[in-house]
């Protein structure tokens, strides 16, 4: 399992579905363990009755079926199918809608999805998702980008409440691409996914979706920063390295 | 192999499926990495067989693609191995030392040189063109380059007797920076194709520079940027066209250093915010504990009996023109105004409002 994660983290981020297909084949009885492990860029479904897209994950799935948070109804319809209580299926749609606005506000147009489900020690679980399209031919409001991608998931353990304060444990992972194809710059890619976790304990005064959401702007927040200053950043000191710039550049004249 | 070809069972792959995806992970390694990934890969597929199979043939296209340099045993040199230098798939000619280098791809090292033959090596008239481009390369390699390679590889016409021929040579310029201590690799691989045409007295010179970046501290991190470039000179004495074109090398690949520069600045605030802004437009944080307010938007929403999605944007557009009044662009004012009066009106009227999409107004 550590030589096929191993593996996960050289190859190319922007083909990681392969990657993760390939070990899935060759090592089939490690299968649950992988999965679980590894994240891949999101998928969506359209929620016809809602005219809303919804996205796709484990955790909203049940068999082949995946649960949408806007009519809470899976497609394609199973029976017997999990649902969250009505308790945390009330939670469930005011995250899906403040996290909406959440979404617009920062991403400026992409798509998002919460879902919750009870947990075995009385506490709860949620999963926040957003997948957003950068590229000038969606959601990219500057045009720069050629290509661009960006996957957020974020799944927040809840704690039971305890003398009104609760624990929360957050891990985000967030997965993106970029790529302009400008004339003096020619096709310049960057592309990547970084994982954090943060905990803490809150008190429960303001409500549970408040605390969960502060937590996940921050996360992003500091995520975005790295990815940007310190991951982009090595990159572009390696390429200093390998060709400084020319400080002074001496041009040879014929000697005719 | 021939059993287990046969034993095709639901969840076993075939030797051949295997090989392939063995193959597949090889190829993929970033520059530098592929020994890691060799060891990585072996674990996963436990078969001796199947991983010596896949990386016989894996190694060599590998090696090449990323134009490995390979020490020459007793100093003579480093010899780049790449399909211009190849003579056949174990021997790499080094036109700088008139040496043939035999290379196992696999443990990535040259075993023994050779001398090169005669027919193997360009002629005398070609031989001229080549060293002076070389000599200047070398000289502008070393200046520029920390860590880099290269050489001159005659491709077309190099048994060319005297003018009168087409003729081509392939400047090749690699440099690369392995630091697994410190879970970076990168590498940056220049090819360059100068085309002599004897006709028109022109060199066509084609040029394409491919970068790479691999930074993986608990993350995981690729730079993959390339750029193609096209020019011309007139044809000159040998020593000349040395100079021109190491000159028009040199200001391409130092301007297509510039321009990454300035891709990686433009990265923080203007890239970057297609994908996801710093702050909101408002630039404060996002307010989460208003969530009085959406709820109240549910309210009214339910007491004008409208659908969600009619209402929502608007009472979220006021609620947010009260926080931040000052703050606020006029243009999200007007459309403010525009919807409280429109809220106004739907009180009044106490009945739902049909054609009413979110985000009309303008």
């Amino acid at each position: 399992m550590e030589a096929a994660l191993g593996l996960l983290r050289r190859m190319p981020p922007k083909q990681s579905e392969t990657a993760l297909s390939a070990l899935l084949s060759l090592l089939p009885q490690h299968s649950s363990d992988l999965l679980s492990q590894v994240d891949l860029p999101l998928q969506v479904l359209r929620d016809a009755e809602s005219r809303k897209d919804f996205i796709l994950c484990e955790y909203n799935r049940d068999a082949d079926s995946y649960r949408s948070p806007w009519s809470n109804k899976y497609h394609p319809p199973l029976e017997d199918a999990l649902y969250p209580s009505s308790e945390l299926r009330k939670l469930e749609v005011e995250a899906n809608d403040i996290f909406a606005i959440y979404r617009d506000q920062y991403y400026e147009g992409g798509i998002s999805s919460v879902y919750m489900w009870e947990d075995d020690n009385e506490g709860f679980v949620a999963c926040f998702l957003i997948k957003k399209d950068g590229s000038k031919s969606g959601h990219g409001r500057r045009g720069c980008l050629e290509e661009g991608a960006w996957d957020a998931i974020h799944v927040i353990q809840v704690g039971p409440e305890e003398e009104e304060m609760a624990h929360y444990c957050l891990t985000s992972t967030i997965m993106l691409s970029l790529t302009t194809d400008d004339e003096p710059s020619g096709k310049f890619g960057l592309s990547g996914s970084i994982r954090r976790q943060m905990k803490m304990e809150l008190a429960v005064a303001e409500g549970h979706l408040c605390n969960m959401g502060r937590m996940i702007e921050e996360l992003e927040g500091k995520l975005r920063n790295s990815l940007d200053q310190v991951y982009f950043g090595k990159t572009r000191e390696m390429v200093c390295t390998l060709r400084p710039p020319a400080e002074i550049v001496q041009m040879r004249l014929p000697d005719s | 192999m021939a059993d287990e070809k046969d034993e095709l069972q639901e969840t076993e792959l075939s030797y051949d499926q295997k090989k392939e995806i063995a193959k597949w992970f090889l190829l993929n390694a970033p520059a530098g990495e592929i020994n890691y990934v060799a060891k990585d890969l072996k674990e996963v597929l436990s078969d001796e067989e199947v991983y010596n199979e896949a990386a016989m043939e894996a190694f060599p296209v590998y090696n090449k693609s990323h134009m490995i340099c390979l020490e020459m045993p007793s100093r003579v040199g480093d010899v780049i191995v790449s399909s211009f230098s190849e003579i056949t798939e174990n021997e790499y000619l080094d036109p700088r030392t008139a040496q043939v280098a035999i290379v196992d791809h696999v443990k990535q090292i040259c075993s023994k040189v050779r001398p090169a033959y005669d027919e193997e090596l360009p002629s005398s008239y070609i031989e001229e063109f080549r060293s002076a481009l070389d000599a200047e390369i070398q000289r502008y390699v070393s200046e520029s380059y920390p860590k880099g390679v290269s050489t001159v590889n005659s491709v077309k016409g190099k048994d060319a007797d005297g003018p009168g021929t087409d003729f081509e040579l392939v400047v090749l310029i690699t440099a690369r920076k392995l630091s697994p201590q410190n879970f970076c690799n990168g590498s940056w691989r220049s090819v360059w194709h100068i085309d002599f045409q004897d006709e028109s007295q022109v060199l066509d010179i084609k040029g394409k520079v491919q970068v790479g970046a691999h930074y993986f501290e608990e993350g995981n991190v690729e730079l993959d940027a390339k750029k193609e470039f096209q020019d011309s000179t007139i044809f000159q004495s040998a020593d000349d066209c040395a100079i021109a074109i190491a000159n028009i090398i040199r200001h391409h690949e130092t301007e297509y250093l510039g321009a990454l520069e300035v891709a990686y600045s433009k990265l923080p605030d203007n890239t970057f915010k297609d994908l996801r802004r710093k702050l909101p437009v408002t630039r404060t944080l996002f307010p989460w504990q208003n969530t009085l307010q959406f709820s109240l938007t549910r309210e009214v929403e339910k007491e004008l009996g409208l659908g969600k999605n009619s209402i929502i944007d608007y009472v979220y557009v006021v609620s947010v023109y009260l926080l931040y009044k000052p703050r606020i662009s006029s243009r999200y004012q007007t459309f403010c105004a525009n919807a409280m009066n429109i809220l106004d009106f739907l009180k009044l009227q106490k009945a739902p409002m049909p054609g009413i999409e979110p985000g009309s107004p303008g």
